[in-house]
């Protein structure tokens, strides 16, 4: 059972940032469920055994102010898979701070090592004006992006994060994450 | 929260405007850009013209910008459409119906950014054959007004979309591999009536009764 966690301010964001995560699930008969982000409780993930944070808008901020919502990643031990804004999530909680850099559209990235089965030279869709820097947070490895952490994992546990959106170019790394 | 919607009277910038009124927004506008390019990417809409009938019986106002459609250029335009809508009506964000064109998307997401508005895309990497269901479960008419593909005739011009010949696009789009929502401009599609229409559009474009309207869509066909 995987959580999924709506982090978008506005609910007609939902259906662009949400739904298409949904579909891919269902596509593959995985079982879900999706809660607000300040609406999960400790039930949620008991019941889950895996959990992705979605991305929202351009614009939508607001998990920022709210990052004590999410005081439960640190603790743990379930996978979980941040995208966008998710993945500056995990970077905040694990003391990162949010940088200004803005990518639109589709690009090409390189990934050193097998991530989720992305190696080697990938087209990716980026949608973000921030990024947390995640090679001066020690606990992780920067698996794509020298100069701005693209895609991030944990050392010692499951917890990744992707700054692209793998929901619209590289829907195989969702099914990895998923039902690996 | 103060919408524009980028309308081009098709089925996906129609049921954008749909999901955004449910959502208990307020739209301020449509904006429809009008492209003397007919291979246009970003606007390419053959019945763009008949935008303002919509406009009346959804009773919003409409902007319309015309460009000559070259490539960047009518980023420019647009971008003067939206203008005009944040002044004109101080809208705070832009809907657009793409579905899985990156291309324009993205390009719509940088003006928005470099306005900072919000951008909404409720169909966003949606399901075809799930849209073309919801329209017809939230009674959606939707016509298609020229068809460019493999498997379409023209027999499909002017035809209304219901549950019984969507089992034969579905199956056609499955045999010719043309994208059932039509994001490749294999076809383009004109919503006759909808939940926002005070008054249904359906007999000005009924092909029958309308031979001078009918032939309009025979022109468009490109087979």
């Amino acid at each position: 059972m995987i959580l999924v966690i709506n982090i978008c301010k506005e609910k007609l964001h939902y259906y662009e940032f949400v739904k298409p995560i949904c579909d891919i699930l269902e596509k593959n008969e995985i079982k879900y469920f999706v809660k607000y982000y300040k609406e999960v409780d400790k039930k949620d993930l008991d019941k889950c055994n895996k959990i992705v944070i979605c991305g929202t808008s351009l614009f939508d901020n607001e998990f920022i102010k709210n990052i004590k919502k999410f005081s439960w990643i640190k603790d743990i031990e379930k996978p979980v898979l941040g995208i966008c804004g998710g993945m500056q999530i995990i970077g905040l909680v694990f003391g990162g701070k949010i940088r200004k850099m803005s990518e639109i559209g589709f690009y090409s990235e390189y990934f050193d090592k097998n991530f989720l089965g992305l190696l080697g030279k990938c087209e990716v869709y980026h949608l973000h004006n921030n990024y947390v820097d995640f090679s001066k947070i020690k606990y992780f490895e920067v698996f794509c992006g020298k100069e701005f952490s693209q895609a991030i994992k944990h050392n010692e546990k499951n917890i990744y994060g992707v700054l692209f959106h793998p929901e619209v170019r590289q829907k195989g790394l969702i099914e990895e994450f998923c039902l690996s | 929260m103060k919408l524009g919607i980028l309308f081009s009277g098709g089925k996906d910038s129609c049921y954008a405007s749909y999901l955004a009124k449910q959502e208990g927004h307020e739209i301020c506008c449509l904006i429809s850009i009008v492209s003397e390019n007919r291979d246009s990417y970003m606007f390419h809409t053959p019945f763009i013209e008949k935008v303002f009938l919509q406009a009346k019986e959804m009773r919003i106002p409409l902007i319309i910008v015309k460009t000559r459609g070259e490539k960047e250029h009518e980023l420019v335009d647009l971008e003067t459409a939206i203008k005009l809508a944040i002044k004109r009506y101080e809208i705070e964000g832009v809907v657009t119906g793409a579905i899985e064109s990156v291309y324009q998307a993205s390009r719509v997401q940088k003006i928005c950014n470099k306005l900072k508005l919000e951008c909404f895309n409720p169909l966003w990497q949606k399901n075809a054959e799930e849209h073309w269901k919801d329209l017809l479960k939230n009674k959606f008419k939707v016509i298609l007004v020229s068809v460019a593909a493999d498997g379409l005739d023209k027999n499909w011009v002017g035809k209304e979309i219901d549950n019984k010949n969507l089992e034969e696009l579905i199956q056609l789009s499955k045999k010719y591999r043309f994208h059932l929502a039509f994001e490749g401009g294999e076809a383009e599609t004109f919503v006759v009536n909808c939940p926002l229409f005070k008054n249904s559009l359906e007999g000005i474009f009924k092909p029958q009764k309308f031979s001078e309207e009918f032939l309009m869509f025979k022109k468009e066909v490109k087979v």
